[in-house]
Parts: structure tokens; sequence; C-alpha cells
């Protein structure tokens, strides 16, 4: 059988294309048109399933199964093509050094125990904790904890195996080759020199600088465009109340509570220096029973003592002078 | 200072290593996106096209108002979109009083837009306005036959565009093994003119023949529709050069103890290790070499008969 038109057949996409067909002139009705598409189609499906068919085929349990070839149609692709990693510090040295790699065994027989253990992990071999005794020498100051040390030894091991592996990720980024579930995340430097974390502003404090902003403009804030959703600024600066110039007759209501406010604040301030009325009763009462009984014994002794006796003052009015008229006219 | 952030469970680890980009890549997903006015042919479009590729399909149903693939600012929501659903194709639908029905099929690369094409979808029918033997109703997720007839898709600068973003669209994932028992569809594309491609999805009936390459019958199952080019972007040449590079144009490695000459050709050095002519192992030993033997006959040497047993005495 020879074939009337080339057609394009890519094999590995499925997919057939006939250039030169060309409709003289389009079909008048749309059915015809389709039938004629159909025609075309069927033609280019057989020829597609003529190349498939002769493809060598394994048997399968559904039914033939055939090795389709690549496909010849090139594609875009969806993603960059992954850059290939590049050798970390270890990896250089071993290349250069031929070092190879060993295979290890999960598990290493532990001979304290006589049992097999991990390498590494949770009750591993040769773990630090287990051993028991550790023999001074002569070397080894008094004082001195050489489990601690150990310890001490293996957190900055650990911590160098850190910092390597930083730099390794670091050098990968940098060509672009980063593994695909690993991300490195920059936390913000603070200035100050401490590394404390920086705190996360808040939506008021936010509002607040905004609004310290918005001042710092030309019409202090009032007519600049605000985002959606922003609020209008909160009332900045001192904010001052007067009184109503005209309300009634004599002293308003008012501003007697103007007046009250900032004599209870005075009131409050000096309250240590205002009486004390009990003491003041206490005192006055004192002073009187020991009058009496100096006049009881100034009678006993002698009558004239008591001409010298002074008109009994009474204490009371002389202090109460002082602070009373201003409780009264707080009342 | 950095931080080294990595996954804490299995799960997030598996999904992640599924997006990394590979060096061959497999089946491109579809997202599937309206914009605030659609019409009713335009939902009927994309539900299809959503049932026709199930499995590596996304399809968003609310409205979307800031995606204009065609200007420079309003293709942010799609590459964010593409991000987060890992979809490297989109078919992004909306009608207006200028462009009716339309339909933006693009593509994009490391999440940003590639090429678009923009067609109208005109004389739509749907699946249930076909009818036909249910038999012949082809499985979700075959893969498709595409065939696309006309000169124009050569010609014509849209049409070789459109061709291209529809082998895209529908070839679905690139397979080694097929099985024959499971053809049963495919898609033909017709260019009925400079600017229309008749487009229609067709069920595959396979009749017995004489050979083993059974007469393919097609059989019209739907959705059919015409597509009007109107507008379309094709990629800059950088990044077209960057998309289009595959695994295979990376360096050969250099084969050792190979070398070419003009006069002799291709050249092959081979080593052969020194030879230790006392150790070697014979493969055929003669006769006379073997062990036995030869002890045997030290044994024997006075006498000239080696020794047979008499059977007499046995029986």
């Amino acid at each position: 059988m020879e074939k009337q038109s080339q057609y394009e057949v890519d094999l590995g996409n499925l997919m057939a294309f006939n250039p030169s067909h060309h409709f003289a002139s389009l079909p008048s009705s749309r059915e015809e048109l389709v039938k004629e598409c159909l025609q075309e189609g069927t033609k280019l499906v057989q020829a597609i399933a003529d190349q498939l068919f002769n493809l060598p085929s394994t048997e399968d349990i559904d039914g033939p199964l055939v090795s389709l070839p690549p496909p010849t149609t090139k594609l875009p692709r969806s993603k960059h093509l992954p850059k290939p990693k590049p050798p970390t510090k270890w990896e250089s040295f071993a290349q250069k050094r031929g070092i190879k790699k060993r295979k290890k065994d999960k598990v290493v027989w532990d001979e304290q125990t006589g049992t097999w253990k991990r390498r590494y992990g949770y009750d591993r071999v040769n773990d630090d904790k287990d051993v028991p005794i550790i023999e001074a020498k002569m070397t080894d100051e008094p004082g001195e904890d050489p489990f601690a040390k150990r310890q001490a030894e293996k957190k900055i091991r650990v911590e160098k195996q850190g910092k390597n592996r930083m730099q390794n990720l670091k050098q990968a980024d940098k060509v672009g080759a980063l593994p695909s579930h690993v991300q490195l995340a920059v936390t913000a430097l603070p200035i100050t020199g401490t590394k404390a974390v920086p705190k996360k502003v808040t939506k008021h404090e936010l509002g607040d600088v905004a609004g310290i902003v918005a001042t710092s403009t030309a019409s202090g804030g009032k007519f600049d465009k605000k985002l959606p959703g922003e609020k209008a600024p909160k009332k900045q600066g001192k904010q001052r109340k007067f009184l109503p110039v005209v309300e009634g007759t004599g002293i308003g209501s008012q501003e007697k509570e103007q007046t009250e406010k900032v004599l209870n604040k005075l009131m409050s301030k000096h309250s240590h220096e205002i009486l004390n009325v009990d003491k003041a009763v206490t005192m006055y009462n004192v002073k009187r029973e020991k009058k009496q009984k100096q006049r009881k014994d100034g009678q006993e002794k002698s009558s004239s003592t008591s001409s010298k006796l002074k008109p009994k003052n009474k204490p009371n009015k002389k202090s109460v002078k002082k602070g009373s008229s201003n409780k009264r006219k707080a009342k | 200072m950095l931080k080294i952030k990595t996954p804490k469970k299995g799960r997030v680890k598996r999904e992640l290593e599924k997006r990394a980009p590979k060096l061959v890549e497999t089946g491109k997903k579809t997202l599937l996106l309206q914009g605030t006015k659609t019409s009713n042919t335009l939902n009927a479009v994309l539900t299809e096209l959503y049932l026709l590729k199930k499995g590596s399909v996304v399809r968003y149903t609310r409205k979307n108002e800031n995606i204009r693939p065609f200007e420079s600012g309003g293709e942010t929501s799609l590459e964010f979109f593409s991000l987060k659903t890992d979809c490297s194709i989109f078919v992004y639908g909306s009608t207006s009083k200028k462009r009716p029905d339309n339909l933006v099929i693009g593509r994009t690369y490391d999440h940003q837009i590639y090429d678009l094409v923009e067609v109208g979808v005109e004389n739509f029918k749907p699946m249930n306005s076909f009818a036909f033997d249910k038999k012949l109703a082809p499985q979700v997720g075959s893969k498709p036959f595409v065939c696309f007839i006309g000169e124009g898709f050569e010609s014509v600068e849209e049409l070789k565009h459109l061709k291209d973003v529809l082998v895209d669209l529908l070839r679905g994932e690139v397979i080694e093994n097929l099985n024959l028992a499971g053809v049963d569809r495919a898609y033909i594309c017709t260019a009925a003119s400079s600017n229309r491609v008749f487009f229609t999805h067709c069920a595959l009936r396979l009749k017995k023949s004489g050979t083993i390459v059974p007469r393919m019958e097609l059989v019209e199952i739907g959705p059919s529709m015409d597509l009007i080019v109107r507008r379309h972007r094709l990629p800059n040449d950088s990044l077209r050069k960057e998309a289009m590079k595959t695994a295979k144009d990376q360096p050969k490695k250099k084969v050792k103890n190979v070398s070419h000459d003009s006069i002799q050709g291709k050249i092959g050095k081979i080593y052969i290790p020194d030879q230790k002519l006392g150790d070697m192992a014979l493969p055929n030993k003669s006769k006379g070499v073997k062990r036995e033997r030869r002890e045997g006959k030290r044994k024997n040497d006075p006498n000239k008969h080696a020794s047979k047993k008499q059977k007499e005495d046995s029986m």
C-alpha cells in the first residue's frame, strides 16, 4: 500500500498533522464541514494506528503493550532544568585525596554489653554518657570535670558541623541548586548588635507610626489619601475643654464643678497640713484635764495661783481658724 | 543571619519534591478559571474541558476581577495561582461586548507567563447533545490521538502557535508504554480558514480488518466548537531558548580510551594486564596433563597394565 499524502506523524504524542489539505471552497452547510473533517480525521487516525500497531508488542493482562518512542515535537518545559549540586567541602576534599566512601552497617557489635547496637541514635554503641570511669592523666588539672569537658567538646563539634552545613547550603544557593525541601530564611539583623529577636510590630503601633508620619506633612495629615481599610487618625495633642462663656447668673454649675475639682486637688495635696479633728479634740481634752489637775493642786496649795491662771483659752479657735474657714467655704 | 528551614512532616517534604524541577518532566497540570463575566456557553466549555482532563486539572469557580492576561500588570494573579496549584497551563474564560465567549489559553515557565493565545468560541455543542452508543464512551484519562488538518496550521503564524498550545493542552502525560486496548479517543482540529479552527472530540471504534492493524472509525461524541483566533503573544526569544532546553542537550560525558582518527576513523584502546603463563588455567585439559593419570602412572610404573577389576569374582 503506498501512502498518498505524507502526514507528519509524531508517535510519541500520538499526533498526526496533514499539512497538505486545504478547503478549496468552504462547504456550504455545517454538516458538510463536519463530515469532511471527520473523513480527513479518520484518514489521519488510521495513519497513526498503522504505525502504532506495527510496533513490537508484549503481552499483558489487559492487552498488548507497546513501547512508544519519545515524542518528536518539541514543547517548552514548565520548569527550569535542575542545576547540578556543587560538591560540598568534604566531597571536593575526598575527591582530591582519593578517599572512597565505605558502606557502613546500621548495627554494630557492642563488646561491652554483648549485643548489636545502632551506630547512631538512641542507645548507640560508643555513647559519651555510657562511659563510667575516665582515668586521670598527668596532664589533667585537679578540679576539672572530665565528663563536662567531654560534653563541651561534643557541643563544639556539633556546632562546627552545623556551621559547615550552612556554608555548604549557602554555596549551593549561590549556584541555584538548593535541595527542594530546604529553604534559607533570612532573619532580620538587629542594628544594636545584640542577638535579640526583633519584635513584631502590632496593628496599633503601625497606626500610631502612620499618624506621626501624617502630621509631618504640610497640612498636618488632614488631606492625605487613605488606603482602603485605614482608619482616621486619633485626636493627637492635648485636648482642651473650655467652659461656655454665658451660663445663668452668678457662678454657673459647671464653673462650680471646676472650682470644686481644683479645691479637692489642693486639699488632697496639702492634706497632711490640714487639721486632724480627732487629734485636736484629744489634745484639748488632755490639756484641760491637766489644767484642772493643776488647779486642784494649786487650790490645795494656795488660792493666789488661780489669778495667775490665764482665762481659759480655747485652743480650738486658734488652730481651727486657719483650716475651718476653708472647710466651711468648701461646704 | 540565615536560618535553615526544613519541613517537619514527611508528607510536606514529599509534596515539595514532587513540585521540584525535574530533569525529565511528566504531565502538565491545567488550571481553569474565569473572569468577572462569563456566559452560559463559556461555563459549559470550561466544565466539559474539566471532564475531559479529569485528574490533571484544577477548576476555580469564583470570579477573578484583576486578571488581564494581555496587559503587563494583569498577570500577577495568574502567576500566583500557577505557583499555588503547580499548574503550567491555564485556560481563562471571560465575556465582554468586544470579545464574546473568550478563552485565553496560556502556558507558564517557572511560574512566569510564557505565551498566550486568545480564542473565541462559537457553535459550541456540549457532550450531551450527541447521541452515541454508550459502549463507545472513552475512559477517563486515556491517552488521546490528536490530529491536525489543514495547511493553515503551517502557514499562518497564529494557527501555528495555536497548534503548539493545543498539543500541549490535549496530549496528557508522556508515557513510555501504551496498552493498545486502551486507545479510545481522538481530538480532531481542522483549519477551516485562516483564523477559524473546527475542534471536535471523537471516540474510536476499532473494527476488524485483515491485518494486525484494525480499521479505525470515528464517532463524534462532543464537545465540538469553532475556535476563532483573536490575539496571541509569542514568548520572547531568550525565554523560548531556555524553556526548550532538554536534558539531552547537556554536554555528553567524555568516553575514555576512544579517539577519532581521520584515516582510520574511530580508534579504541584496550589495556590488557600482564599474563602469568605459569599460573594460567588451561581450558581444555589434555589427557596427559590430568593429575590422577600422572600419579597413577607413577605408581604403576613397574606394572605394565593398569589394574582392572575382575568381574567374574563379584558374580
